[in-house]
C-alpha cells in the first residue's frame, strides 16, 4: 500500500517520464486535469493511493489555437474558459454547447473537454459532439506523439486507448469551412445539471444550393461508448435534409444504438429519443451551415 | 510521505499551509486554516456549498486539491464582507433567503461571481448560474429575489 503523491511537471517530457516510470515500477499514476471526475472517484469508488500528475502547468495543454486549417484545444482548458471565447463559439457552436452542458457553473470552472473524453463515460456530453466535428486526439507518450480519431479513442465504459506513459495533450479539429456547421442536443428530464438520457451531435456541410455534401453524426448515452453513425450521415448526404432524409438519419441512429435501461430511461425510450435528437440537431446544424455559406 | 508545502493568497493575505497530496482545498480551508465558512455538503461537486474563487474562477473547493492552490489566489466567504456586510449578505438577510444556512456561503460566493461578470442579470441567467448551488429549505425564490435586489443595490447604492 503506497501513499498519495502530487506532482505538477512543467514539461511534456517530464509528464511522460513520470507516467512511464510509475508504470515500469508497477506503481499507479493518474493524470489530473480539471479533477471533477478524478477527485470524486478518489473519495468513493477508487481510493487506492497513487501519484497524481497535474498537467495544468504545461504550456501545450493550455494552448487554444484557432488556425486557418484547424483548431487546437489543449486538454487542460476548463469549459468555462472555452465558452467565453466568442470566436471559438462561432466556429464550433455544437461542440461548445455540448461542453457547456457539463455540470454547473462551478464544475465548468474546472472540467475540461480532454478530461470528459478520457473519463470515457458513455454519457459524456462532449464526446458525440467531438465525433461530429471529426476531432482528433493528440496523444504523447514514451514512443512519441500519435493521433487517433475520437470515435476510436474510447474503448469501453470508463476505458480509453491510452497506454502506459501516454496522456492526452489536446484535440485537433478541422476548422469548418463556409457552409459547414455543427450542433449538439441532449435530453435530460430537467432543465439543468443532469446526465444525458441520450445525446446527438451532427455536423453538416451544404453546397451553394443547400444540398448536403458531407455530414457526421455522433450519438451518446445509448451504447457503452459514444458512436460515430456513418449510416446516419449517408442518409443526409445528397439530400436537402428534407423530412425523409432526417427520418432515415434518425432511424440509423436508433439502429446503431444498444442502450441499457436505467433510472434515467428505458432502452426502448432511448432508442426513440436518440432518433429525435439526431433529426433536430441536423436541422439546427443545417440552419447554422446555411448562415455561414459564402 | 512528507506533507506538501503550499504558498497561496487567501482573501488578500498571503498564506502558507501544509497538506496531504489527496487533501481537497475544502479540507485545507476548514481543517488546516480554520476557515469554516466554506461548507461541505456533498463533497462530489453537486451542491455548491463549498463554492470559492480560485484565480477569480468560481469552483467547488471539494473538487480542487489543496496542492493545486500553489501560487494561486483563493477567495472565500470570509473575504466578502468589509466593515459592513456585502449587499448580497444584507439582501439575503432582508429577503429571508436562508433558513438552515448551510448553502448560504456558497450561494453568496457564487452570486458575487455572477454580479461581477454580469451586473444586471435577468432571472433566467441567475437561475442557470446558481443551478449548481442546492438549497433544500427556501425553494430558491427568496434567494433569486435577494440576488436581484443586491444587483440593484450595487448598481445604485442607496
Amino acid at each position: 500500500m503506497g501513499a498519495y503523491a502530487y506532482l505538477a511537471p512543467e514539461t511534456v517530457d517530464e509528464v511522460v517520464s513520470v507516467l512511464a516510470e510509475h508504470a515500469a515500477d508497477g506503481q499507479r499514476a493518474q493524470v489530473l486535469a480539471g479533477g471533477t471526475d478524478l477527485l470524486v472517484q478518489m473519495r468513493s469508488a477508487d481510493k487506492t493511493p497513487r501519484t497524481i500528475v497535474d498537467i495544468k502547468k504545461l504550456e501545450e495543454t493550455n494552448r487554444l489555437e484557432i488556425g486557418d486549417e484547424q483548431v487546437f484545444i489543449g486538454s487542460a482548458i476548463p469549459s468555462a474558459v472555452l465558452y467565453e471565447n466568442e470566436a471559438l463559439k462561432s466556429i464550433l457552436p455544437g461542440l461548445l454547447e455540448a461542453s457547456d452542458l457539463i455540470g454547473s457553473t462551478q464544475v465548468q470552472g474546472r472540467a475540461t473537454m480532454g478530461g470528459n473524453l478520457c473519463n470515457a463515460s458513455p454519457a459524456g456530453d462532449s464526446i458525440p459532439a467531438m465525433i461530429a466535428v471529426a476531432a482528433v486526439c493528440e496523444i504523447v507518450g514514451p514512443a512519441g506523439p500519435r493521433q487517433m480519431q475520437v470515435e476510436e479513442f474510447v474503448t469501453g465504459v470508463g476505458k480509453n486507448a491510452l497506454v502506459d506513459g501516454e496522456f492526452l495533450l489536446g484535440l485537433s479539429i478541422p476548422r469548418p469551412g463556409p457552409g459547414t456547421a455543427d450542433a449538439y442536443l441532449r435530453f435530460i428530464p430537467r432543465t439543468e445539471m443532469d446526465i444525458a438520457v441520450a445525446g446527438a451531435g451532427v455536423s453538416i456541410s451544404l453546397d451553394s444550393d443547400g444540398l448536403c455534401t458531407a455530414a457526421r453524426v455522433g450519438i451518446g448515452a445509448v451504447a457503452p461508448t459514444a458512436l460515430l453513425v456513418p449510416d446516419a450521415a449517408a442518409a443526409l448526404i445528397g439530400s436537402h435534409l428534407d423530412d425523409d432524409a432526417l427520418r432515415a438519419a434518425g432511424e440509423a441512429c436508433s439502429a446503431a444504438a444498444s442502450p441499457i435501461s436505467d433510472k434515467r430511461g428505458t432502452a426502448e425510450y432511448r432508442l426513440k429519443v436518440v432518433a429525435v435528437l439526431c433529426r433536430r440537431a441536423a436541422a439546427i446544424a443545417q440552419q447554422r451551415a446555411s448562415a455561414t455559406k459564402e | 510521505m512528507p506533507r506538501i508545502q503550499v504558498e497561496t493568497t487567501i482573501n488578500g493575505q498571503s498564506q502558507e499551509f501544509l497538506c496531504d497530496a489527496n487533501q481537497s482545498l475544502l479540507d485545507v480551508l476548514r481543517d488546516e486554516l480554520g476557515l469554516t465558512g466554506t461548507k461541505e455538503g456533498c463533497a462530489t461537486g453537486d451542491c455548491g456549498a463549498c463554492s470559492v474563487l480560485v484565480d477569480d474562477r468560481l469552483v467547488c473547493a471539494c473538487l480542487v486539491l489543496g496542492a493545486e492552490a500553489q501560487g494561486k489566489t483563493v477567495q472565500t466567504i470570509e473575504g466578502i464582507a468589509g466593515e459592513e456586510l456585502h449587499p448580497l449578505q444584507q439582501k439575503f438577510l432582508e429577503h429571508a433567503a436562508l433558513q438552515c444556512g448551510i448553502c448560504t456561503p456558497g450561494f453568496i460566493v457564487a452570486a458575487k461571481a455572477l454580479l461581477e461578470k454580469n451586473p444586471d442579470p435577468d432571472e433566467t441567467t441567475i437561475r442557470y448560474w446558481l443551478a449548481g448551488n442546492l438549497c433544500r429549505c427556501t425553494g430558491y425564490d427568496k434567494i433569486i429575489r435577494a440576488v436581484q435586489d443586491a444587483a440593484k443595490e450595487l448598481a445604485h447604492p442607496a
